[in-house]
């Protein structure tokens, strides 16, 4: 594949069969989105999020964006931004591993910091104060913006019916809830007997410091009547699973792919999901970004996991 | 019958500043009745005034959320662990 520009690598992603942890009777396979130019599912979102502001007529060169984010995002916004001429700032979490900040700041971003117990809701608050007080700065916003969903409705789901087109049931992370809703909605017009759940990521108390209700925040986009089942997944489960993708189908992902993992073992049941079903496990990113939080250190994944409760990994 | 409740931070105002507390009901609507005489003001946060969950509350069942089960009329049984989380996003 020869291409002229970073972008025109987005997406097309390999979909791989992992026998290895695919529970008797149920076939389990992984699309490997850090595969992805900047090695994430954010990708294909940032893309359609700076092409639909150009459309628009509300960036062009020289823009500034603001955009709230725990880190992928933050980081595929950054790369197109290099080559389109943007100046962005990303608002993010204290309490994200240091690659990302490192990322971040190679591709030239401005990182602005939210408090660490409020986690990425922190996040949103604060690009929001910020950008309401700046008439100049565009912020697209992927919690609310609907070409959040919709790149992974033309783009993701249709290379899922491609490689698999009996797929029985998805399993994604909940972030802005844009991968379930616009994989989701897609897969459930192609086959309405299609299952979708979504992984919940439960981190330490530390992360959930919110002083009341109303900081509580359920994005715009995410629409939860294409769910079958939400399940929340602690970091220690999540860091186990994750691991053992690594040690035994050689797959090296993020965290947030380990609890995606968990919950498809969950729902290789009978009473669940019909003995035979393919389950599609999207893998949000690779484990490259993590190797500083100890979370694929020699040792024990229950202990490794106590560091790991109190950082943003989703 | 024995339901061990997950109390977040953030309501941990209404539970003396205790993690997790005790309680039973044969459905989730029982179970938050039977925590809410004992700890006063839970009920307010967890339930609207129509009788649903707070918009930005999640509770799940044995780690699932209950809006895919039953909601609030989501049967239990002894032993459940029931978990109560404030909405956060990532991305």
């Amino acid at each position: 594949m020869l291409v002229s520009d970073p972008a025109l690598a987005i997406g097309d992603t390999p979909l791989v069969k992992a026998a290895a942890v695919s529970p008797a009777g149920y076939e389990i396979y992984v699309k490997l989105e850090g595969s992805n130019p900047t090695g994430s599912i954010k990708d294909r979102v940032a893309l359609y999020l700076l092409d639909d502001a150009e459309r628009r007529g509300l960036i062009g060169q020289g823009s500034r964006i603001i955009e709230p984010t725990s880190g992928n995002t933050g980081i595929a916004l950054a790369a197109l931004c290099v080559a389109r001429g943007y100046k962005l700032t990303c608002v993010m979490p204290e309490n994200t591993s240091v690659e990302r900040r490192t990322l971040l700041e190679l591709y030239g971003a401005d990182i602005v910091f939210s408090p660490g117990t409020e986690g990425s809701n922190g996040a949103v608050r604060l690009a929001r104060e910020m950008a309401e007080g700046d008439g100049d700065v565009y912020m697209p916003f992927q919690y609310g913006n609907e070409v959040n969903p919709r790149a992974h409705y033309e783009t993701t789901a249709p290379e899922i019916i491609r490689d698999l087109p009996d797929v029985g049931a998805l399993v994604a992370g909940l972030g802005t809830g844009g991968t379930v809703t616009g994989v989701g909605r897609r897969l459930k017009e192609h086959n309405p007997d299609i299952k979708v759940f979504a992984a919940e990521p439960e981190y330490g108390d530390l992360v959930y410091g919110l002083r009341n209700l109303d900081e509580g925040f359920v994005p715009p986009i995410f629409d939860p009547s294409l769910l079958d089942g939400r399940v929340k997944v602690d970091s220690e489960r999540s860091l186990k699973a994750t691991r053992e993708l690594a040690q035994h189908a050689g797959i090296f992902a993020g965290v947030s792919t380990g609890a995606a993992l968990s919950v498809a073992h969950r729902m290789c049941r009978s009473e669940r999901l019909p003995l035979g079903t393919k389950l599609v496990v999207i893998s949000a990113d690779g484990g490259w970004k993590y190797l500083s939080t100890g979370a694929f250190d020699v040792g024990d994944a229950s202990t490794l996991a106590g560091e790991l409760a109190g950082t943003v990994w989703a | 019958m024995a339901i061990e409740v997950r109390v977040p931070t953030v309501l941990r105002k209404h539970t003396e500043g205790e993690r997790r507390v005790s309680g039973d009901g044969a459905h989730l609507r029982d179970l938050i009745d039977d925590v809410g005489d004992r700890h006063n003001g839970l009920r307010a946060a967890l339930v609207a005034d129509d009788g649903s969950l707070h918009r930005f509350i999640n509770v799940y069942v044995n780690d699932e959320d209950v809006r895919f089960m039953q909601g609030i009329d989501t049967p239990l049984s002894d032993g459940d662990v029931v978990s109560i989380l404030p909405a956060v996003a990532g991305g």
